[in-house]
């Protein structure tokens, strides 16, 4: 957690530079550690089954940032942003997805079940809304021991139509957990739009925590600022014992689903608008009037450590095969 | 030794953990003001309070899923499922979550989870709220699934299971709740996968689980009168499942029935004959008979419920059956 200042505004809280600049920071990071994933998967190196984040990076840096590394999240498919924002190093990231002892699930989860748990990453879930009841029970211990802790969902408008998402919000309310149901509204439900799964307008979204009576705080999910602070005011709600919160982060999926989607049902010109005009690490850039040698030199660090993590995996060791059943029972 | 109903021996180890241990807890639907739809929790919610019985909304995968985050925290809830039926609606969390947290981690988690359920015909309630379904959790690596048909078994199993580090479907026969039974003084914790002996003979090995245990041990009493000598063995805990007692049975007497009020098809049974023609192949001097429902969704009429489920009868005729291939 970094500290929020008063700025000249008054009333409005505002971030301050040096703290921003971590934030476009660790998005950046997670951009470029998507778009290697992306080449490696290409390039065949990569088993399994892939979903990047390139366009979601603001809404799993503002609201990681605004945790304890006591607070636990619950991450989903689009998992590798959450992973990283928690404070998963990326090279036991990178070696998960590539299978090695040495990931962050020892090579028993791969890119759909990221694990960490000693900095709170409780799994992130291959099944749409399947983290959002243990995201209850968690926030339920948290409030029968006396703990200040938040428990923190993840997921994505698709998960808005399951019954557990229903399930999970009715129960959370009615016990008034500290749980944060991050949803982030990026509009797709794999490849079908808001208009067809979703019967109220995609940016109206989040009216379905009036159903249960919980509070709703909404940002925009591009804007890592306002994220921060929607997920700092949501955190504290949450710690005063009011309840859980909806909250509410409209986003961009800048790029297919999992890798290798054609995406023949998206429109292209508007996929390029979106990217000219909804990509959070390129807005930022701009708000912190970033130069070109700044810059530059800020992401060829990062692509350094990127390019290392990718060697780190490269050389983490092999699971033995009979190990597969060694972690079946406790 | 006391004498308790199987719906005391529950109770007796849900408040005996309750007042041992701080982080167990016990939610569901209708368990705390009323008891639970069985009786089974009655009293509970007033020496723990509501903050430790906690009645829950009719949301299944929201009971178990909870249940699973809190166990991943460190507690040991106790979740009940009014019915098994129900189970179908909290499959994703048991099935995909609860079985695989541990595994898709790499070890980083556990889940200390039981739930309890329960089931069975003879009280004509239809389709939908008797099944027995055990078997399907059998096929799920990371489940522990345990089926008590005494009073003392189901006090010392519950308690191992509570206490196990893993997920545990615990299934309890509806019909079995006001059986009495001796229970020792202290409670004795039953270890998981631990097969129990209810009667010893020479010349078939009965395995049942359930009501059937209870049939099968009236069948073997019919049997001695026609002169044959039935061993009763209940696996108690089917996953993990004591091959060793049950094989080393069949290796003695050569001849095997298996019996449980689930259907036959695809049945717990199933598993059981697959494990005892390999582990006793040569031993065995007859097919394996396998007794269980017929394949029919349960109907309410009681003379066609009475019909699909499996009986004493059914049971001595399997018994029958065996000993006459010679």
């Amino acid at each position: 957690m970094t500290t929020v200042e008063e700025k000249a505004e008054p009333g409005r809280k505002r971030v301050s530079e040096e703290v921003l600049r971590g934030f476009f920071r660790q998005m950046l990071l997670i951009r470029r550690f998507e778009e290697k994933v992306e080449e490696r998967f290409r390039a065949g190196e990569l088993p399994g089954f892939l979903h990047v984040a390139i366009g979601q990076e603001a809404a799993a840096v503002g609201v990681c940032s605004a945790l304890a590394r006591e607070d636990v999240i619950a991450s989903t498919h689009r998992a590798h942003g959450h992973a990283i924002a928690k404070g998963t190093p990326i090279e036991r990231i990178m070696a998960e997805l590539y299978g090695k002892l040495e990931g962050c699930s020892h090579g028993y989860g791969g890119s759909m079940h990221l694990y960490d748990v000693e900095v709170g990453n409780l799994g992130a879930n291959a099944v749409v809304a399947g983290g959002l009841p243990a995201v209850v029970g968690a926030a339920l211990t948290f409030q029968m021991r006396g703990e200040q802790r938040v428990a923190v969902a993840f997921f994505g408008d698709g998960a808005t139509n399951t019954g557990t998402f229903h399930e999970s919000l009715n129960l959370a309310q009615l016990w008034k957990v500290p749980a944060i149901f991050a949803l982030e509204n990026n509009g797709w439900a794999e490849s079908t739009p808001a208009s067809q799964q979703l019967p109220l307008p995609v940016d109206k979204l989040g009216k379905r925590a009036s159903a249960f009576g919980m509070k709703l705080i909404e940002a925009d999910g591009q804007d890592v600022e306002a994220v921060y602070l929607a997920a700092l005011a949501a955190r504290e709600h949450a710690l005063a014992g009011k309840g859980p919160v909806l909250l509410h982060l409209r986003t961009n999926r800048l790029t297919g689903h999992y890798i290798g989607d054609p995406q023949i049902y998206r429109d292209r010109d508007e996929l390029k608008r979106e990217r000219e005009s909804k990509d959070p690490i390129t807005l930022l850039a701009a708000r912190l009037e970033l130069s070109d040698e700044e810059l530059a030199a800020l992401d060829a660090e990062i692509t350094a450590a990127v390019e290392a993590s990718v060697e780190f995996a490269k050389a983490g060791t092999d699971p033995r095969p009979e190990d597969a059943v060694k972690f079946v029972y406790a | 030794m006391p004498e308790l109903t199987y719906r005391e021996a529950v109770r007796d180890a849900l408040a005996r953990a309750l007042r041992a241990d701080e982080d167990v807890f016990v939610m569901g639907e209708d368990i705390a003001e009323m008891g639970g739809s069985m009786g089974v929790t009655q009293g509970l919610l007033q020496e723990f309070g509501p903050g430790r019985i906690r009645n829950t909304p009719i949301s299944e995968m929201a009971i178990v899923g909870s249940g699973i985050g809190a166990a991943m925290q460190g507690m040991r809830p106790i979740v009940e499922i009014m019915y098994e039926d129900f189970l179908t609606l909290s499959m994703e969390q048991l099935v995909n979550q609860a079985a695989k947290h541990r595994t898709m981690s790499g070890g980083q988690l556990k889940v200390p989870l039981t739930i309890r359920t329960q089931g069975g015909a003879g009280w004509s309630p239809g389709a939908q709220h008797a099944q027995q379904l055990e078997a399907w959790f059998v096929h799920v690596p990371g489940l522990k699934v345990v089926f008590a048909s005494t009073p003392e078994d189901v006090r010392g199993l519950l308690w191992s299971s509570i206490y196990d580090d893993n997920p545990v479907v615990f299934f309890e026969h509806r019909t079995l709740y006001p059986l009495k039974g001796h229970v020792p003084d202290e409670l004795e914790p039953i270890p998981l996968g631990k097969a129990r002996v209810h009667r010893e003979g020479e010349d078939v090995s009965v395995v049942a689980t359930g009501r059937l245990v209870h049939e099968s041990l009236k069948a073997a009493e019919a049997a001695e009168q026609e002169g044959i000598s039935v061993e009763v063995v209940d696996p108690r805990t089917l996953l993990p499942l004591d091959e060793e007692t049950i094989i080393a049975s069949v290796r003695k007497t050569t001849r095997c029935v298996t019996a449980h009020e689930a259907v036959t098809r695809g049945g717990f049974g199933a598993e059981l004959a697959a494990v005892i023609q390999h582990g006793a192949f040569d031993w065995l001097d007859a097919p394996i008979e396998r007794v269980g429902a017929r394949f029919a969704p349960l109907p309410f009429a009681p003379a066609m419920e009475h019909w699909v489920v499996p009986h004493a009868d059914d049971v001595l005729t399997a018994i029958r059956r065996t000993v006459a291939r010679g």
